[in-house]
């Protein structure tokens, strides 16, 4: 079995940021916009040395994704930076109709997205963004798992001619993919193979995800699994792969069981191959406030809980 | 066009007329072919997409798309589309509306890329009153004037008509012009908005004020259904297409009318 280790934990946001600023020295058409965020997400480095093409909205998010919408005619490419509640729930019509429907190059990048952000409690949780983000036509939406692959992403949607929905979040979390990785929209990666259950994990969940593939295989239970990055388009290759080898599969995720990756799963079995399916979700309930960890726990959101609907799943092969 | 499928706005088209063409064919630099960036020439941008007739009558009459092509507008296969949009790449179209209070923001960041580019062409924009009811124009128009954003000129259609009524009986929205001077923006008035010759004045008047550290404002006193006696004087016919017997008394008071679609 392959081993994934922690190099060390970061979160995902710095990710966002260094790849800001790496495109702030290597694209001069990439411009950033923030509501009132600049150090939460992670954009002070941009400002501080972009300071012409930093755009600072203040505490009005609707006008940030007009404007962004606006500024790309001219050929600019604005990346939004604020919460993942204020850049889709407050403002899903400016993105419907400004950036979706008019088909504009916006990068709409969220950040404290899901329950981990913690201690602000549920009006800042948003569980319904990758639902809300997906059902727009002509979407790219995007959730990465660590510091590495969100730097990843973020630059490689710079080379993507539509608007895109990069979510990733507040905590410190392991960071394990590699340094400088070719990242693939739509393109799932492999990180184990094996042959009794596929685990299909996406954001914080993938190293979770990881834990529960590891004690899985000291029971003697193969885990083959994937870390989907982009949910929308969905790379339904490597799913039916691999659920034709281990005839039954886990979706894992941050998110409300409604409208999220498990559930664009469940469209792909439907449509093609029906296996027994379980989802590790947030179910259909608001979050709460507390730490990262005691949330991921008590909304079952953890390695322990996907060894359990993982042991469900299989069971259901022979039912 | 609006009375062909029975459906459309007739009302704010006609108020808005002789502004539309007073900026499309006196006003606005425009290069030849349509190009989605507008680099070196003027932009506009449509903020209350519902009065779709009138933007559609300017840009084919600008030579954007064939006349004949009106003949399509709200049916099936369309690029005309009920409120505008780039979704079916109908040349003229920069940005989709329809949802109101939208037109501000993406002027401004039209506006702010005219900036970064060096273009020193200007950034129009054309918006109803009753959509001002709207929060997100606030939160653009204060952004503007704190940031100097002092190319673009938007026009509000003060025809102080709405669907449900009177402007200031629906939800009164005070002295339009001391909110924007209160907002910090040069503003100017148009009182005879349907006076093609006073309109072409003041536009030319916010041209030069233009490039002087302030986004201009100019309020258009309109009248709905302009030019058509039965449409004038209510809010009536906001969003409701004449009959066969109204659209001839309404042709014969126009006889300029072109007739050709």
């Amino acid at each position: 079995m392959n081993k994934y280790t922690n190099q060390g934990s970061v979160d995902t946001r710095s990710g966002f940021g260094a790849g800001l600023y790496e495109l702030g020295k290597t694209n001069d058409k990439v411009v950033a916009l923030c509501a009132d965020l600049t150090g939460s997400l992670k954009m002070n480095e941009f400002k501080n040395d972009f300071p012409n093409r930093f755009f600072q909205v203040g505490i009005a998010e609707a006008n940030m994704m007009g404007i962004a919408a606006g500024m790309t005619i001219g050929g600019m490419i604005p990346y939004t930076g604020t919460f993942a509640n204020f850049s889709t729930g407050r403002v899903y019509d400016q993105i419907r109709q400004s950036i979706a429907y008019s088909g504009k190059n916006v990068k709409i990048c969220a950040s404290h997205a899901g329950i981990t952000l913690g201690e602000d409690g549920a009006t800042h949780q948003i569980l319904e963004d990758i639902g809300m983000m997906k059902m727009l036509p002509g979407m790219t939406v995007i959730n990465t798992c660590d510091y590495n692959q969100t730097k990843a992403a973020t630059l490689a949607i710079s080379n993507h001619n539509g608007p895109v929905y990069l979510r990733f979040g507040r905590p410190k979390v392991p960071n394990f993919t590699e340094t400088n990785q070719n990242f693939q929209i739509g393109k799932g990666l492999k990180l184990l193979d094996g042959s009794d259950v596929t685990i299909v994990a996406t954001g914080h969940l993938v190293w979770e995800a990881i834990k529960s593939a590891e004690k899985l295989s000291k029971e003697g239970i193969s885990v083959d699994l994937i870390n989907i990055h982009t949910i929308k388009p969905l790379d339904i290759e490597i799913i039916l792969e691999s659920i034709s080898k281990t005839g039954c599969i886990v979706s894992a995720e941050e998110h409300n069981i409604i409208g999220g990756l498990g559930e664009s799963i469940s469209r792909v079995l439907t449509q093609n191959k029906l296996v027994p399916m379980e989802f590790v979700a947030v179910n259909d309930t608001f979050g709460e406030s507390g730490s990262p960890m005691d949330l991921m726990k008590k909304y079952k959101l953890d390695s322990e809980n996907i060894c359990v609907r993982a042991k469900k799943a299989i069971d259901r092969k022979s039912n | 066009m609006v009375h062909q499928v029975n459906s459309g706005h007739p009302g704010g088209s006609l108020g808005c007329t002789e502004f539309m063409v007073a900026l499309f064919f006196e006003i606005m630099k425009k290069n030849k072919n349509f190009d989605m960036d507008g680099i070196g020439e003027d932009l506009f941008f449509l903020s209350n997409g519902h009065i779709s007739p009138v933007f559609y009558s300017v840009l084919s009459r600008s030579g954007y798309f064939n006349v004949e092509e009106m003949n399509t507008f709200r049916k099936i296969d369309s690029r005309l589309q009920g409120h505008p949009t780039t979704h079916e790449g109908l040349p003229g179209v920069r940005i989709a509306s329809g949802s109101l209070g939208q037109g501000f923001s993406v002027a401004i960041g039209a506006a702010l890329t005219k900036k970064l580019n060096k273009d020193k062409c200007l950034v129009y924009s054309l918006h109803g009153d009753g959509e001002l009811q709207e929060g997100q124009n606030w939160e653009g128009i204060m952004y503007a004037s704190a940031n100097k954003v002092d190319n673009i000129i938007c026009t509000i259609d003060n025809n102080n008509r709405q669907i449900d009524g009177d402007l200031d009986k629906v939800l009164d929205l005070g002295d339009i012009k001391s909110k924007f001077e209160a907002f910090g923006w040069n503003v100017l008035n148009i009182e005879e908005g349907n006076n093609i010759s006073k309109i072409i004045s003041v536009l030319n008047q916010a041209k030069s004020m233009c490039f002087k550290g302030k986004p201009i404002a100019v309020i258009l006193k309109t009248e709905m259904g302009n030019g058509v006696d039965f449409m004038m004087g209510t809010h009536k016919w906001h969003g409701v297409a004449p009959n066969d017997e109204q659209l001839q008394i309404a042709l014969d008071q126009n006889p300029e009318t072109f007739k050709d679609y």
